[in-house]
């Protein structure tokens, strides 16, 4: 791409403007490169410089929580356009899905809610998330939990990364009933991908500063399977000196969690312990309403709350706390390498929860979810750049 | 001068009866005890196995053997030792004596046990538990006042079905670089796990039991384990029973413990959530643990190591297998001498002065359970 535009400037000149480089990235994608963030290259913008980002809001509070990122981005002028998707966790058939997944393939990037799974219905009726990320092979799940000053919690300054495979382990949905009363659930375990996600960590570890990475399994038990995950991450820990590598049972690190979580830097694991081990430390920051949560493959990028609920009993009722879902936007942006409106919108929100203090019910406060964002738009207006009329 | 001598006469006659009264006072209290001691000697002594273990387990035994004296609890105690041997037919197992043993006295008392690593031979814990076929790992977790951690009102009971699930140990490698491993669950030991809980739940007076899953991932296998215990529910309608994801009980449960009472789930969850729960209250050396198996079999532990670091050098905290050893006694119906025994360690342990060193404080383990004996003895 940027060959394209060094060969095509001199000839045409000046009129050129933007043209190569959009002309460019299209001819010349570069989407085919692995990347292991996916952050090096951002999808391209087609259309005057506008990013397209696919939009699922899912079910119980995702829906307004997304309308409220949609109402932020339009005040403060981002350009991002959103291309929404709905999918009906009602239905059985899989075209709903399916269209979500296609949008998602256009666009490069999504932004999405979590998506109710009913699981009185068959075992054939999968989980739609699950399909979304094993379809888009989103490997990595990266989740940075840190305690907020403003935020009453029992333990203070944790700063914790999470990285949980997120394709394959006790996820794989393969399960079998051979004689009736005795059903089988595999957990599968590759080298590949376990190689991938612990590459991914100590990369991510390096890039970010990071002293130590530690890999929870519980290898005593499941000698192949974890055993596995385990070689393979000492195998690319051997190729990062520069990061301390030790390993932890999950038992022993959820015990460590809640008596002394700063011992902790970095953490990665298979998929079941980081579902466990992500919920207790969005627990021990905060609650699920605080932490945004990102999922990473080669080609594509969803982002998300990091605890994954659907809170349907909170939907609708206007006290759901909007602060993971506008993070997990800001995430977003940083990937579309829009930084600068990205830390103006995550500026705003700090300044909301730790100086305002202006927090909604789960984290002790009284106030509303419009309120809280109506405080974010105000701080932002104040500080200066364009905005569109609150 | 008579009516001197009448009083004299009167206040004879008064301190006369009122000895009398303290001496009849007196002997009536002595009787009383009397007759309770005799009644105490009629209960029947029961026997336990006590095996105990590696490591510090010997000491801490014997501490809680001391404490049963003073609290004179009807127990006498068989010691055995568990160190694997290997049977006729070329299989591992335990000594027949511990076996015959345990079979006879059907409670036991389990100090921790050393895993030897690549001695040939499974854990002993995994023996044991396949030798008596302990199916439900209960694990009762209390706050204790005078341990100070960031979580103060916990009381809730953990039941993890320790036969089956992710731990049967089979796996396969299917080709290079590709494993897989089976988790496993079945009709039978998902109804029988569900059917202790709800018996617990209910002769402990508790009033939920809470089953805890992931069945929108892994539909067949935690959906069968939940329709059992949903099964199960409805003959006991007494005690209320809900469902909850895995990850939101995770995330519940380390912002506000209060909110549980019994769960229930197999046993990978309950290995997660049972250590961590240990973890709110202060960790595995004031945890007390009870194994449960078929044919009322049940073995009590403390869950922590066998510190070799500290064993023989009187330091070890007995507390752990203290509790289990009250959790024992609760099981056998001795409700009296359980909640005599646990209020005398927990009241030393609000005291504060005569802690072992992983308390916080830096006495000696012999000093801590003279202390416990001593309160136990003036309760009488």
């Amino acid at each position: 791409m940027a060959t394209l535009t060094k060969v095509l400037k001199p000839i045409l000149g000046s009129q050129l403007g933007n043209t190569a480089k959009v002309f460019g990235a299209a001819v010349n994608s570069q989407r085919g490169k692995p990347t292991y963030t996916g952050r090096t290259i951002p999808p391209p913008a087609k259309y005057g410089g506008r990013h397209t980002v696919a939009l699922i809001p899912g079910d119980g509070i995702g829906p307004e929580l997304l309308n409220h990122v949609r109402e932020l981005f339009r005040f403060c002028c981002v350009p991002v356009d959103f291309e929404v998707v709905h999918v009906n966790s009602a239905s059985t058939r899989e075209d709903d899905i399916n269209n979500a997944i296609m949008a998602i393939r256009r666009n490069g990037v999504a932004l999405k809610g979590n998506i109710e799974t009913n699981h009185t219905m068959p075992p054939n009726h999968k989980s739609r998330n699950n399909l979304l990320r094993t379809s888009l092979d989103l490997y990595a799940n990266m989740m940075h939990c840190q305690s907020l000053p403003g935020v009453h919690t029992r333990h203070k300054n944790i700063d914790i990364i999470i990285i949980r495979e997120n394709t394959e382990g006790e996820y794989s949905s393969l399960e079998h009933e051979s004689v009736s009363g005795v059903v089988e659930s595999l957990k599968i375990i590759t080298r590949n991908n376990s190689l991938r996600i612990a590459d991914y960590a100590f990369r991510l570890a390096r890039d970010k500063g990071r002293r130590r990475v530690t890999a929870v399994h519980k290898a005593n038990i499941m000698k192949l399977g974890d055993g596995l995950f385990l070689q393979c991450c000492k195998e690319v820990a051997s190729g990062y000196p520069d990061i301390e590598f030790d390993s932890m049972i999950v038992d022993n690190t959820t015990m460590q969690l809640v008596s002394k979580p700063h011992q902790f830097d970095v953490m990665l694991m298979p998929n079941l312990y980081g579902n466990v081990v992500s919920n207790v430390c969005a627990g021990l920051v905060g609650g699920p309403g605080l932490v945004p949560g990102a999922n990473y493959g080669r080609d594509y990028a969803v982002f998300e709350t990091a605890t994954r609920n659907t809170g349907k009993s909170i939907a609708n009722r206007n006290i759901a706390n909007p602060t993971a879902m506008l993070l997990a936007s800001c995430l977003m942006l940083d990937h579309l390498k829009l930084h600068d409106y990205a830390n103006m919108i995550r500026g705003a929100i700090l300044t909301t929860m730790n100086e305002t203090r202006l927090h909604t019910v789960d984290i002790g406060g009284q106030g509303t979810t419009s309120e809280v964002v109506q405080s974010i738009m105000r701080i932002i207006q104040s500080s200066g750049p364009l905005t569109t009329e609150i | 001068m008579d009516g001197f001598v009448v009083l004299a006469i009167l206040e004879t006659l008064v301190t006369a009866a009122s000895s009398v009264q303290t001496f009849v006072l007196k002997s009536s209290n002595s009787l009383s005890k009397l007759y309770i001691e005799s009644l105490r000697k009629m209960l029947p002594i029961q026997t336990v196995t006590l095996i105990p273990g590696d490591g510090i387990g010997p000491e801490i035994s014997t501490a809680v053997m001391k404490i049963f004296e003073a609290a004179k609890a009807p127990i006498q105690w068989e010691e055995r030792n568990v160190t694997a041997i290997k049977g006729p037919g070329g299989r591992w197992m335990i000594p027949p004596e511990a076996k015959e043993s345990m079979d006879k006295n059907k409670i036991g008392l389990k100090g921790p046990l050393k895993t030897p690593i690549a001695a040939g031979h499974p854990s002993m814990n995994l023996l044991l538990r396949k030798t008596f076929d302990l199916y439900a790992n209960v694990r009762p977790c209390v706050s204790i006042e005078g341990y100070k951690t960031p979580y103060t009102d916990v009381d809730l009971v953990t039941i993890r079905e320790n036969t089956e699930g992710e731990y049967s140990g089979i796996e396969h490698l299917i080709v290079d670089g590709v494993v897989q491993s089976i988790k496993l669950i079945t009709e039978e030991a998902s109804r029988r796990i569900a059917e202790y809980a709800f018996e617990y739940a209910r002769n402990n007076q508790r009033t939920s039991v809470t089953a805890v899953h992931k069945a929108n991932i892994m539909r067949m296998s935690d959906g069968l384990f939940l329709r059992k215990c949903r099964e199960v529910a409805e003959n006991y309608k007494d005690v209320k029973f809900t469902e909850m994801y895995l990850d939101t009980v995770c995330l519940n449960m380390v912002q506000d413990p209060s909110q549980f009472d019994v769960l229930v789930m197999p046993n990978l969850y309950g290995d997660i959530l049972s250590d961590l729960c240990a973890g709110l209250i202060g960790g595995l050396g004031v945890t007390p643990s009870g194994n449960i198996g078929a044919h009322g079999v049940a073995i009590f532990e403390s869950v922590h190591g066998t510190a070799p670091d500290i064993a023989g050098k009187d330091l070890a905290n007995p507390t752990a297998l203290l509790l289990s050893a009250v959790m024992m006694l609760r099981h056998m119906g001795l409700h009296g001498h359980a909640k005599k025994i646990e209020t005398a360690c927990f009241d030393t342990i609000r005291e504060k002065k005569v802690l072992t060193k992983d308390l916080g404080g830096n006495s000696k383990c012999s000093e801590f359970t003279a202390d416990i004996c001593r309160r136990v003895q003036d309760m009488d």
